[in-house]
């Protein structure tokens, strides 16, 4: 029982990695950027929503009707403003200036509110659990496990059902076409950073009542996030779910074994799909 | 009648070298004109210039930009560690022992994580560098979390007397650099350097012409692993220190190496060398400035990163087209008119 029990905490566990990859995920199927500097962006949306908490008296999942827009509006400005001038066929100027925006964002956190941990205080609802059998299911996790699903689905429905998912599409697909037929790319990327900064905020938010964060916490989550992508498949937003879950469970399969071993096992899973299945579970695009 | 030729040599690369050589002896004289404190800091930058150097090869000439190479430094942190201290082996038979070992161990992660692209190929590295610093965190006898010393009895049998063993470290911080950029440029000035160029160049044109590229990269990625490996060695042999985080620190091991050579232009050989010098330059004179410093660093990268992706050395070199080091081809015997 307790195997199984620690199999379902992991699958609700991979539901916050599946937030933590979505971003990644979106950014590189419309524009090909890998962001260095996504975790650091994670943990300044827990940043974010604590100065919001504390401020307005308001509670964390309040909060997030601050944070989600500020973060979109942030991810929107440093694309237009810094990012697209990377945007290029050489892939180093993207990654040296997410690896430097990353360096910054930890430093100025640590100036701003110290290296102490901190956490979002949600209230009762952190603690309350529904009882299925003999598991017990955390309310928290639960929401997070429905908020990522909810929000993969929604990408998925925007990226084929909308005008700005087919831009979206368009722009992925051959870029100066795109531009070609009236489509303005600077704005496409800009928009496109925006919404992965977006759902980078319910993953900041959900991370902060989750466990304590500090200033150095995002590289952690930049790996997950990113693990999550390649065992889950290049551009298969389902698949980062399913990558989510796979890493989720190794996780606390891992620490039920040694309280140690629980990174070391997400990792270790990882690089085993990516022996086996170099291109991941359920790819779409080549990287 | 002139007759055209190619050659490397260009009358201020053939200065350079010569100046060189005074101003080694002048360096490894360094233990009897240079304070304590000084030495120090000349054996911290030169095991800076070696990082940076063979950082600069692997992703400025082999296009493989890696975030992990903290994977290598505490990797020869803690075989020389153990080597010395489990093993027993002498430490300086331990050195060439570690390099081989981080070769060994190299060359399969490199079978691994080539295959990853791009930018996913840099936080591929970092993972496995994350994947080290968490086994090393679980051998008990070297520490586990909280890291160990070096044995006092091991540091007193590499040489006698404080000062000796300050030379001793010197000597060899020295010497690595001067093994690491030797190597280097001798590498790109042999037949697979010529066709790391080429690759990095234009990777379609350079496998049109026969070259493998995959064995090509990983050559590289085997051989810095291994001198990486050696200068991590050293670097914790001046700490005499070590724990998993100082030891794979992404901070102190890649992101410093990263601005340094992105700062002093990536992609030459003489980058690295004028971006670890402006690095020490500024940490000397800023870091009472600490995580302001860093923020600082950040921005000046990003900023050169825009505005002169070529950093320092190469906006001089395209404005003066200069070279100390011989390695691009010059034809001469050109003239004007064409005859």
């Amino acid at each position: 029982m307790d195997w199984l029990n620690a199999i379902i905490q992991g699958v609700l566990l991979g539901g916050l990695y599946a937030l933590f990859a979505a971003g990644l995920s979106l950014i590189f199927g419309v524009m090909r950027l890998v962001n260095i500097a996504h975790g650091d962006l994670i943990v300044l949306s827990a940043y974010l929503a604590l100065t919001v908490t504390t401020a307005l008296g308001l509670g964390p999942l309040l909060a997030l009707v601050i944070v989600v827009p500020g973060m979109g509006l942030i991810g929107y400005t440093l694309q237009r403003a810094i990012l697209n001038r990377t945007m290029g066929d050489d892939l180093l100027p993207p990654l040296l200036v997410t690896f430097g925006l990353s360096v910054i964002i930890q430093n100025a956190l640590l100036i701003g509110y110290t290296a102490d941990p901190q956490n979002l205080q949600a209230g009762a609802i952190e603690v309350a659990s529904v009882a299925v059998g003999s598991i017990a299911l955390g309310v928290m996790p639960l929401i997070v496990f429905g908020t990522a699903v909810v929000v993969i689905a929604g990408l998925q429905w925007m990226f084929y059902h909308t005008a700005i998912g087919r831009a979206f599409r368009a722009t992925s697909d051959r870029q100066d076409v795109a531009q070609l037929m009236g489509l303005n790319r600077a704005h496409i990327f800009g928009l496109a950073m925006g919404l992965s900064l977006a759902v980078t905020a319910l993953a900041g938010v959900f991370l902060g009542i989750r466990t304590s964060f500090d200033p150095a916490a995002g590289s952690a989550r930049l790996i997950f996030g990113f693990e999550a992508v390649i065992i889950g498949g290049l551009g298969n937003l389902w698949g980062t779910l399913a990558g989510g879950v796979i890493l989720g469970v190794a996780q606390t399969l891992g620490a039920k074994i040694n309280p140690g071993y629980q990174i070391l096992a997400g990792h270790i899973v990882f690089l085993t799909i990516l022996a086996i299945r170099p291109r991941g579970l359920f790819p779409r695009i080549d990287g | 009648m002139t007759r055209m030729h190619v050659t490397r040599r260009t009358r201020l690369s053939t200065a350079a070298l010569i100046l060189m050589l005074p101003v080694l002896i002048a360096l490894i004289a360094a233990p009897w004109w240079a304070g304590r404190a000084d030495l120090r800091l000349m054996g911290e930058i030169a095991l800076y210039m070696s990082l940076a150097t063979l950082w600069n090869l692997l992703a400025g000439y082999a296009g493989l930009v890696s975030v992990g190479q903290q994977a290598y430094v505490g990797l020869g942190g803690y075989l020389f560690f153990a080597l010395t201290m489990l093993a027993g082996i002498d430490p300086y038979a331990a050195l060439p022992l570690a390099m081989l070992a981080g070769a060994v161990i190299a060359a399969p992660v490199a079978v691994l994580i080539f295959r990853l692209r791009g930018a996913y190929f840099a936080i591929g590295t970092w993972v496995m560098a994350e994947v080290f610093r968490l086994t090393f965190a679980q051998v008990s006898s070297l520490g586990g979390g909280s890291g160990t010393s070096l044995s006092a009895s091991i540091v007193r049998g590499m040489a006698d007397g404080r000062s000796g063993r300050e030379a001793v470290a010197w000597w060899l911080a020295l010497g690595a650099a001067v093994l690491v950029i030797g190597a280097v440029v001798l590498f790109l000035r042999s037949r697979q350097g010529v066709a790391l160029t080429a690759i990095r160049d234009n990777e379609l044109a350079a496998r049109s012409l026969g070259i493998d590229i995959w064995r090509t990269k990983f050559i590289v990625y085997v051989v810095v692993g291994a001198l990486t490996t050696l200068i991590g060695c050293l670097i914790f042999l001046q700490k005499l220190r070590i724990s998993p985080d100082a030891a794979f620190s992404v901070n102190d091991w890649t992101a410093f190496v990263i601005f340094i050579v992105v700062i002093g232009g990536i992609g030459t050989i003489e980058g690295p060398i004028v971006g670890t010098l402006v690095f020490f330059a500024l940490r000397e004179t800023m870091a009472d400035l600490g995580t302001l410093y860093l923020i600082a660093l950040g921005l000046v990268a990003i900023v050169i990163m825009l505005k002169a992706p070529r950093g320092l050395w190469g906006f001089f070199r395209d404005r003066y087209n200069i070279e100390i080091f011989p390695l691009s081809r010059r034809v001469t015997g050109l003239t004007s008119k064409g005859s």
